[in-house]
């Protein structure tokens, strides 16, 4: 057990640092802008008096390390800085009305973070039936068209999927509304409802994914001599893969599971843009748009973290479910 | 709901009575024998769907138009599914008779998917290069006199000019010739995109390979930072400091872009360079290479690159479809590909409010449709053949 405990503790120390190395060079690309914040807030036509003004009240007249430092010391303490579109310029510079970044990000991350729940709710139990049916069948009619299917889904852009699911289900057959404008404080089923178009465009681009790697890794399984004894024994193939391949194919399973949650969190931008869903996603398109770099910076390293976060979860899932590192000589 | 739980019922009765009617009819023939529930259910779901296709084809066919509009695009989709599986046929029996021995033969073995494939990326490759002679009018053309009229079809009635058969876009642009257009830009940018991520890639990928020591170990570190940020965010945040950089030097962002996808791309194809790489640097031939004393170029562009095609052709089909997608997904996004020029990505966010009206006039949601649907079909078409080349590559029977 402690040789597994210290693998993990090591893969998080290890993901530590890339988080680390990740907030450096979303720092340092961020202040290749050419001029600085207080330039781009106040446009070409301002005076150095108000430029330099602006520069020090947020702290630009620092040297780059220094700054760098205060933005890190910030993020970990859950104060992100002032959103540049939200600057209330009246109170004095930077004055005590502002907005903070972490009042525009915080609502809006769990509202993705729901969205991503309820997609997964669907997509994973969908995923792995899909995913079996297409082992336990493979190279018949169903197989070939699943295949046909997924690869087909799997390749299309997210708005493409978007648009014909709001034709389908929202426009020629009025069942979903196509406009998820969710809100505080809206009752939980109302906020299913509006949700659901989105989270089924997101299913259907990740099951296709997740199926076809169930169904691979299954059927690797299905060479080993342990199934051709259970074959031989004369149980049903249902049975076959089940009870003694699914259990030792679960782990590429979880791994893909959790690399598709992954690929969510990219795939979520388009998607909640194409249903003005107010999710992070959305939040990150409108300030790269208007260029209020304080939110891009926190958003783009939310997004790296979670990636980050779930690459990690899969390494670990996949050491925890290997038997031979479970159980050392 | 009920009713598709009752459907559900019904379905399942119906399979048993398949399989016991089948074992009576062939006397007990193995095929029915031998079905299990599951395979009998699942022909007659086959069966439902094929006969609900059929009924709501004939319903698109009727006089009354709300309900042939609820159905328009179901009778488009399957239209187009048997034209393309058709030609998908066709294309492939030419290849089977015509051509070399070694085409032929290539042909006999393909499946279906793959001549479609094919078939689709030669007919977009001429599009996109002759598409200043196919489109009728030019993508930045402003056309003067012309009502903005954005229902396909040409139909009078509707407002439509049968001289524009897509109809025009809100400030009246020829909308056919724009999708022309942007095959050869959006094609065409992603293509190059490509290839410079393939130069750079494949080249520090073999250097990593050839030299190993601390260059590999420097190298492989910054890929691994690099891809531990989701890419499309990454792409995101980049093309907001070089639409700063684009506004001061007056350089178009769109080379920008191009950089910097090559850039994020090109450390997936590192990863796989090296891996690659290492794995054929340690034959023999490149021993005798190495002492008859031939320098690095002659090594990894003579000697590994020759013998890694393969894996880097198909990896070439995957990364061109991430870069299209990704640029697609920029355009659409509004950072990616700029106007003036006619860009898939951007036709559908500017023309996607038109769908809402498919409820009256079908027509007036065919052209965002058409344009994103331009983007799924190639990236389809490469994923096919893709899926074609590394099932016979890996001699996977199962």
């Amino acid at each position: 057990m402690n040789n597994v405990l210290g693998i993990i503790i090591q893969r998080l120390l290890l993901g530590l640092v890339t988080l680390l190395i990740v907030s450096v060079v979303i720092f340092v690309a961020v202040n290749l802008l050419p001029g600085d914040f207080a330039q781009l807030i106040l446009g070409q036509g301002a005076t150095e008096e108000s430029v330099n003004s602006i520069r020090r009240d947020l702290g630009l007249d620092q040297p780059l390390f220094v700054r760098y430092f205060d933005w890190l010391g910030g993020m970990i303490t859950g104060d992100l800085g002032t959103s540049f579109a939200q600057l209330n310029f009246t109170t004095g510079l930077g004055g005590v009305n502002n907005v903070t970044v972490l009042d525009q990000i915080l609502p809006r991350l769990s509202n993705t973070m729901f969205l991503a729940g309820v997609t997964a709710m669907i997509a994973v139990p969908i995923a792995v039936t899909l995913g079996v049916l297409a082992a336990l069948y493979r190279n018949t009619v169903f197989d070939r068209a699943a295949n046909i299917a997924t690869l087909s889904s799997i390749s299309s852009p997210e708005f493409f999927m978007a648009y014909v699911l709001i034709l389908i289900l929202a426009v020629i057959n009025p069942l979903l509304p196509s406009l998820s404008n969710i809100y505080d404080g809206m009752p939980f089923g109302e906020r299913l409802e509006k949700t659901m178009l989105p989270a089924l465009t997101l299913t259907l681009v990740v099951t296709a994914h997740m199926m076809r790697m169930t169904r691979a890794s299954i059927i690797n399984l299905l060479a080993s001599p342990y199934i051709e004894m259970a074959r031989l024994k004369g149980i049903s193939p249902m049975r076959v893969i089940v009870r003694h391949a699914l259990p030792n194919a679960l782990a590429p399973i979880i791994n893909v599971i959790a690399l598709n949650l992954a690929y969510l969190i990219t795939g979520v931008v388009v998607v909640e843009v194409v249903f003005v869903y107010p999710g992070i996603g959305q939040l990150f398109v409108d300030s790269v748009k208007i260029r209020d770099i304080p939110v891009v910076q926190a958003c783009c390293l939310i997004f790296a973290a979670a990636y980050i976060l779930l690459n990690l979860t899969a390494d670990i899932m996949s050491i925890l479910s290997n038997p031979r590192l479970r159980h050392p000589k | 709901m009920i009713w598709f739980i009752f459907a559900l019922i019904v379905m399942a009765g119906l399979a048993w009575c398949l399989r016991y009617a089948g074992q009576l009819a062939s006397g007990n023939a193995p095929m029915f024998r031998d079905m299990s529930f599951g395979v009998a259910f699942g022909y007659v779901l086959g069966i439902v769907i094929l006969v609900w296709l059929a009924w709501a084809y004939t319903q698109a066919l009727s006089d009354d138009p709300a309900v042939a509009n609820k159905f328009f695009f179901l009778k488009a989709a399957i239209e187009w599914f048997i034209i393309f599986a058709i030609a998908a046929f066709a294309f492939k029996m030419f290849g089977q008779y015509v051509g070399t021995d070694g085409s032929r033969k290539l042909f006999r073995s393909m499946p279906l998917t793959a001549s479609f494939g094919l078939l689709t990326i030669l007919v977009y490759i001429i599009v996109a290069i002759f598409a200043g002679v196919i489109a009728p009018y030019g993508q930045d053309e402003i056309l003067q006199g012309v009502a903005a009229n954005v229902v396909a079809g040409g139909d009078p009635a509707l407002g439509g000019d049968p001289n524009y058969p897509l109809g025009t876009d809100q400030i009246g642009r020829d909308i056919l010739s724009r999708l022309i257009y942007g095959a050869q830009n959006t094609v065409g940018i992603a293509f190059v995109t490509t290839l410079l991520a393939f130069f750079l890639g494949g080249t520090f990928g073999f250097l990593a390979a050839v030299l190993g020591g601390w260059l590999d170990q420097v190298l492989s570190r910054m890929v691994d930072v690099l891809m531990a940020i989701p890419s499309l965010i990454f792409a995101l945040l980049l093309m907001t400091i070089a639409s700063v950089w684009a506004n001061q030097w007056g350089i178009p962002l769109t080379y920008f872009m191009i950089v910097i996808i090559a850039v994020i791309d090109s450390t997936r194809v590192y990863r796989l360079a090296r891996a690659v790489g290492q794995n054929i640097v340690v034959m023999d031939y490149i021993e005798a290479a190495k002492l008859r004393g031939e320098g690095l170029v002659y090594l990894m562009f003579k000697e590994i690159l020759p013998n890694a095609t393969a894996p880097l052709l198909a990896e070439f089909g995957l990364r061109f479809c991430f870069v299209f997608l990704t640029i697609a997904a920029l355009s659409f996004l509004g950072v990616g590909i700029q106007p003036p020029l006619a860009d898939w990505g951007t036709m559908v966010r500017d023309l996607a409010g038109f769908i809402n009206y498919a409820q009256f006039a079908p027509s007036a949601a065919v052209t965002p449709l058409l344009a994103a649907g331009a983007i799924a079909l190639l990236t389809v078409a490469v994923n096919f053949v893709v899926d074609w080349m590394l099932h016979k590559s890996s001699g996977l029977k199962e």
